[in-house]
């Protein structure tokens, strides 16, 4: 006996209509398992044969109350979480949540924090676009390039793993700076990796531009004007690809990017290649900002020297009965900063992402709200998907770069 | 090499040598599948820069044993909405074309000394008929319903989509293959495929592929993409596209029927390379001369094994098709192709190539037919 998997009113409580006279479309359920909605994304396809009619997307999958979560853990305690939102750029989640926490406190970390948070974040955007690159392509059929950029970016973690321990949620940089300095050793191996970016870079577009397969799969596919993307909120290389040369570490520079040379790689027609383009572009790009941050990098310490916000050193625990009480006080208790709210959006890979937070004077937050730019990139799919083919989507929905954990958070 | 006699202890070795080559096409087209789906991993593990197999026995060859075993012993699910009867019987129709195509297809000559003392060439193929072509080319269009009527008996969206995107695919591409096919017809005069490779003897320029050039490479290339397409590998695995359709028409297949849809798509891969080297290559032919001392055998499965090796590249390289450039380029660009150059080979064929040429070919010799595949009849 066989049931039907929805009933009408169902259906139509979640938006998909069906007009029971002309049933000429069908309609088709993508996901929340399928291999390429990039995690849990259930989108629920209307096909004329191939052809969509409409698109809505469900999402919800992995809610884990993260926001929620965020006002139940000290300040220092809610970095761990964000970690796990966009679970493939943890140092930049990390980033945005700290830039709102100390603009509550009212600190800044010292010159080589800065640096060191710029070296990092623009490493960890480089293994999120390549993760990007992999998937996408192996979304349209190109299975090698997945392989390839996997490599590279196992290059990339391996620093962070060096750095912090482990290679997808550090937690390294924390409110007042980063959690240590670098270890001995880490500059060089970094460097290195960097030199041999570009040539991988280049060994990928072969791969791809040169392709006609690929090409006539992206050129003209999914295009979104630049008016739609303000229109719905869409920003990060999607936005860019439509030809908006906004980029926040331009438009409010933040840990110090104003310090360094870089451009705004802009598409020309909006479509999958342009945000490729934009993308690939931007790993050039990001190569560049970490190896001027590492020719530029100051000395000095990494955090600030504040015992009420600011962890003392290991070292200090078995010498001095006053670190020992304040590493108790700010690990069960944390610190609290004045009453107010802050908000300091950070470029991620995936668009702008910044944390909005509202401290009533208290130890946790009061508030804790995630700009996820996947959801408001996720928001375009509709519109960029009508009257395309299905293989159409899986393109489109790899061009807009999601994770789940973001969305659902 | 040592010419057999024709007696082997009580076997009459022109009796029996139908039955022997078929039973080693079987074999080797059945056996090779699992090594197959092994040396697919391997050299797509060259390709992408990462170890492949290498846990189950030395450079993991074991590891399709494992593979098949582990299918053996999956759960045999039957989703309760599916249309049973046919649902069964789709991978049996998956499988069997390829298998049967194996009849026709000759392995190598083989040289035999009679009772009498004189010297017989024999072709070592199950049933040489007239039709040979014919017979492997029905077959071709035949394999689709199994991917169709799997596709529909399935009752999933997912599996209907692939047995639709299947049947347009096939049907497109059949239409240059078959052109091209018949270039090659053209080319030695003759439908049966002994006759085709016997006609191309006489060293690497007189195989097809090089013959009338470019119209002879230009048909093996359109036929080379048409039988990729034809197979439903990479690019043109749309009917099973992983990233869109979950798997196609083999969504809601498991255990040994998915199994025997994969052997199916692997054993047709293998007899579609074979035509590939009896139509253009030459099939056991050497490519010079002086190559003949190494038996035609090997260079007849050293050939496929070379197209299967392409097949596994271009799979590294390509991204998908979708599925209106597909028909596109089926359509507007192979199809006119492979029919200019069959007209035009029609044209050299008619005006160039003279009686005597076409003399040169040898007579079939004459044999006692065995009564296979209804082979007396036909014709």
């Amino acid at each position: 006996m066989t049931k039907p998997a929805m009933t009408t009113a169902a259906m139509a409580a979640q938006g998909i209509t069906l007009d029971p006279v002309d049933d000429s479309t069908i309609v088709l359920n993508m996901g929340p398992q399928h291999p390429s909605t990039h995690g849990v994304l259930r989108l629920v396809l209307e096909l004329d044969g191939e052809t969509i009619v409409s698109v809505t997307p469900h999402i919800g999958y992995v809610h884990t109350g993260i926001e929620k979560e965020g006002e139940y853990q000290s300040y220092l305690k809610a970095v761990t979480i964000t970690d796990r939102m966009d679970y493939v750029s943890a140092h930049i989640n990390n980033l945005a949540f700290c830039l709102s926490v100390e603009r509550l406190l009212g600190v800044e970390p010292p010159p080589r924090g800065q640096y060191l948070r710029v070296l990092l974040s623009e490493i960890q955007r480089m293994a999120s676009h390549l993760v990007w690159l992999g998937t996408h392509a192996l979304d349209l059929g190109a299975m090698t390039v997945f392989f390839y950029a996997m490599r590279e970016r196992e290059k990339l973690l391996d620093l962070t793993e060096m750095l912090s321990g482990v290679r997808l949620m550090p937690s390294w940089i924390v409110p007042g700076g980063l959690r240590g300095d670098v270890p001995e050793g880490w500059f060089e191996r970094c460097k290195h990796v960097l030199d041999d970016l570009p040539g991988r870079f280049a060994e990928y577009e072969t791969i791809l531009d040169q392709n006609p397969i690929w090409c006539e799969r992206t050129q003209g596919v999914g295009i979104i004007s630049a008016d739609e993307c303000l229109g719905l909120g869409v920003s990060g290389p999607s936005l860019r690809g439509s030809g908006v040369a906004y980029d926040v570490r331009k438009a409010s520079p933040y840990s110090r990017f104003e310090d360094f040379e870089f451009g705004i790689p802009v598409g020309a027609f909006g479509d999958v290649n342009d945000r490729y383009r934009v993308r690939m572009a931007e790993l050039r790009q990001s190569r560049e900002i970490a190896r001027q941050a590492i020719e530029r990098m100051p000395d000095g310490p990494v955090s600030i020297d504040d015992p009420q916000i600011f962890p003392p050193k290991r070292a200090d625990l078995d010498r001095s009965m006053e670190a020992v009480i304040q590493h108790f006080k700010l690990w069960s208790q944390g610190f609290a900063p004045p009453a107010g709210h802050a908000y300091v959006p950070v470029e991620s890979p995936k668009g702008e992402l910044g944390f909005y937070v509202v401290s009533n004077g208290g130890f946790y937050p009061w508030r804790m709200h995630l700009r996820a730019p996947s959801f408001m990139n996720l928001q375009a799919l509709s519109t960029l998907c009508r009257g395309r083919l299905i293989a159409d989507v899986v393109a489109i929905i790899g061009s807009l770069d999601i994770v789940l954990g973001e969305i659902d958070r | 090499m040592t010419i057999p006699n024709v007696q082997i202890g009580p076997l009459d070795l022109v009796t029996v040598l139908p039955y022997l080559s078929l039973a080693i096409m079987f074999g080797i087209v059945l056996a090779v599948v699992p090594l197959l789906t092994w040396f697919e991993r391997v050299v797509l593990g060259l390709f992408h820069d990462r170890p492949g197999p290498n846990r189950v026995g030395p450079r993991g060859i074991l590891q399709p044993i494992a593979d098949g075993i582990k299918l053996f012993f999956k759960e045999d699910i039957l989703p309760t909405s599916v249309d049973r009867r046919i649902y069964y019987l789709a991978p049996v129709l998956a499988l069997m074309p390829p298998l049967a195509s194996c009849a026709v297809i000759p392995i190598t000559e083989l040289r035999i000394r009679m009772a009498d003392g004189t010297i017989r060439t024999l072709p070592m193929v199950a049933a040489d008929v007239n039709i040979g072509v014919l017979w492997v080319f029905g077959l071709a269009a035949l394999q689709v319903y199994g991917i169709v009527l799997g596709g529909w008996s399935s009752n999933n969206k997912y599996s209907l989509l692939g047995g639709l995107r299947s049947s347009a695919q096939s049907i497109s591409y059949e239409l240059a293959m078959s052109l091209t096919i018949v270039t090659a017809v053209l080319m030695a005069g003759s439908l049966s495929l002994v006759e085709i490779v016997q006609a191309q003897s006489g060293g690497i320029f007189s195989w097809n592929i090089l013959r009338w050039f470019p119209l002879g490479l230009i048909a093996a290339i359109v036929y080379g993409i048409s039988m990729v397409a034809e197979t439903n590998r990479a690019p043109f695995d749309l009917p099973e596209a992983e990233s869109e359709l979950v798997a196609g028409f083999q969504t809601e297949y498991s255990s040994m029927k998915f199994a025997v849809f994969f052997m199916s798509e692997y054993a047709s891969m293998v007899v579609v390379s074979a035509m590939a080297t009896v139509l253009w290559l030459g099939g056991w032919q050497a490519p010079a001369p002086g190559l003949t001392i190494i038996p035609g055998v090997v260079w007849f499965f050293g050939k496929i094994a070379l197209i299967i090796f392409t097949y596994v590249w271009v799979r590294a390289t390509l991204p998908r098709f979708r599925y209106d450039a597909l028909m596109r380029f089926g359509w507007k660009r192979l199809f006119p192709v492979a029919l200019a150059v069959l007209m035009l080979g029609a044209v050299v064929d008619a005006y160039y190539t003279s009686p005597t040429a076409k003399s040169a070919i040898p007579a079939k010799p004459e044999r006692p037919k065995p009564n296979m595949m209804g082979a007396e009849g036909a014709g």
